[in-house]
């Protein structure tokens, strides 16, 4: 079974198309001082209309993960156990992710991580996934 | 600020939870209809009396789901609200009603939550809710682009991480989460309508569950039922010539900030905190107040971050609290009284119902084998999607 992909959208275009070259760019509101993810139409929290798209390294922390030993749905029957993760951003923000090229049992909440860009194959998009670093 | 708790729960009606369906299959709005009249009768209110009704959605009709309501039951209303909380609906719509009341719009408020097998269509293909669940993958939703595509959906997993990181920061007592399903098993003991009455478990059964997730086993999650709750809310004069001892609606709390749980300001400081401080000073009463609680219990580690964030004790404590407690019915902190919905069955929506029974039940005096000596107040707590929409109410007996 197909597993659902992102579907860019005009606001979140610039983020994918970062992760197509292998980089990482999210937004910024300076009036705010923070950074953002997922990508808005106005900052978060302000509704500052100053959002501007930095890159950034992308590295960051495991704040959570499980181990999920059942798919979380059918896309995912060949894929457990699938190691699904929270990354925080050294920039403060969280996104979702899944972790790769770690054995499950020496994995560990604070970690550092690094991206791992995973272009999909067939498909003109790129998953950003995590390694420890 | 507030309710001045002068409304109350007068009628309880809730169907025993079935695992495979023997009921014939009825549509949503003719559940409505059925559990509302029932729950009249245990009021001994009649329909004309009416005058507001608390829904969520209806299966047949994705629009306008009061009004079909309404009109279906023949019942105009003051009154009328769409409430879409995820498991924090129910409890959202008993706060809901005591406000129309007290407000003075309605006498007579109808809180119904269908959740039974609906008919299949005689043509044309089954129905088929996908697996996408509470996710939603349309275009332009931040599920469908940020979460979906990793594999994050369903409940279990999310769940998983939210316990992996209190475990990160507090601690984790895999016995004292699997004395929560053990506690409340042995209340569903003690209540012929638990879907797990008569199977006892203990701790080390728990644990020697399948894992699902790490840290969750099998045992520590709920198991989807087909059910179906109705409460009536009306105002005092109501109350008091009503069959049934009143419940009256002290206090509420709602919070809520966020849909996935990644985006939490702090995933171990849950939403309750705020909703349950609000309850209680509401009621004018502390946690240490309370003579039950019925905690929205999806999963063990709801229960125990719910009990910490709402106050029973201190943060990163509930384990210890749980291993010196005893949460079944005859315990000195009687929690889930009907089995919890992880051993009375998780009813869909009608989950979250389920605690505000349990709790009216206990404080009317009707909760039979289970019945708590002495029951005058009651805190609940409602839950929805992944601890991310939560409602706390206060209940009380005269």
């Amino acid at each position: 079974m197909n597993k659902p992909l992102p579907v860019p959208t005009p606001v979140s275009r610039p983020y994918w198309d970062a992760l197509r070259e292998h980089k990482v760019r999210i937004q910024y509101s300076p009036s705010a001082d923070r950074w953002v993810f997922y990508p808005r139409i106005l900052a978060p929290g302000t509704l500052a209309d100053d959002l501007e798209w930095r890159e950034i390294s992308g590295m960051g922390t495991l704040y959570t993960f499980t181990v999920a030993r059942y798919p979380t749905a059918p896309p995912w029957a060949d894929d457990v156990p699938q190691l699904l993760a929270v990354i925080e951003l050294d920039e403060g923000p969280r996104l979702t992710s899944e972790l790769v090229n770690v054995a499950h049992e020496n994995i560990e909440i604070g970690a550092r991580v690094r991206p791992v860009f995973c272009d999909v194959p067939n498909a003109d998009v790129t998953l950003l996934k995590y390694e420890p670093a | 600020m507030g309710l001045r708790g002068e409304a109350a729960i007068v009628g309880i009606a809730e169907l025993k939870p079935e695992r495979k369906p023997k009921r014939e299959p009825r549509f949503s709005i003719e559940q409505w209809a059925l559990l509302s009249k029932q729950a009249l009768d245990d009021a001994g209110l009649s329909a004309t009396m009416v005058d507001g009704l608390v829904t969520g959605g209806i299966q047949e009709s994705q629009m306008f789901a009061p009004a079909t309501v309404s009109e279906y039951l023949g019942v105009p209303v003051n009154f009328a609200e769409h409430v879409d909380l995820g498991g924090a609906t129910s409890a959202g719509m008993i706060w809901r009603a005591a406000a129309a009341v007290e407000l003075g719009i309605a006498d007579v408020v109808l809180c119904t939550v269908p959740s039974s097998p609906l008919p299949q269509p005689p043509t044309g293909p089954v129905r088929d809710r996908g697996y996408f669940g509470a996710s939603s993958n349309l275009y332009g939703s931040p599920q469908a682009e940020f979460e979906i595509p990793y594999g994050n959906l369903a409940q279990n997993a999310p769940y998983a991480m939210i316990a992996q990181r209190y475990a990160a920061e507090f601690g984790y007592d895999p016995r004292a989460l699997a004395k929560i399903a053990a506690d409340q098993r042995t209340s569903a003991c003690a209540n012929p309508d638990a879907i797990f009455y008569g199977k006892p478990i203990t701790i080390e059964d728990v644990l020697a569950s399948p894992m699902v997730a790490d840290p969750l086993h099998l045992l520590e999650i709920v198991m989807p039922c087909a059910g179906g709750a109705s409460i009536v809310v009306a105002n005092a004069d109501i109350a008091r010539r009503a069959r049934r001892r009143p419940v009256w609606i002290k206090g509420f709390g709602e919070r809520l900030a966020f849909k996935t749980p990644t985006y939490a300001e702090d995933l171990v400081r849950t939403p309750i905190a705020d909703a349950a401080r609000q309850a209680f000073e509401m009621a004018t009463i502390t946690p240490d107040d309370v003579d039950m609680v019925s905690v929205y219990d999806c999963y063990t580690i709801t229960v125990l971050m719910t009990l910490e964030d709402a106050g029973f004790c201190g943060k990163g404590k509930g384990a210890d609290f749980i291993n010196s407690h005893d949460l079944t019915f005859r315990g000195d902190f009687p929690c889930n009284t009907h089995g919890g919905q992880l051993s009375f069955g998780q009813t869909g929506m009608a989950g979250g119902m389920s605690h505000v029974c349990d709790a009216a039940r206990q404080i009317q005096r009707r909760s039979g084998q289970n019945q708590v000596a002495n029951c005058h107040r009651a805190f609940v707590a409602g839950n929805g999607g992944i601890m991310s929409e939560q409602v706390g109410l206060v209940l009380q007996g005269d």
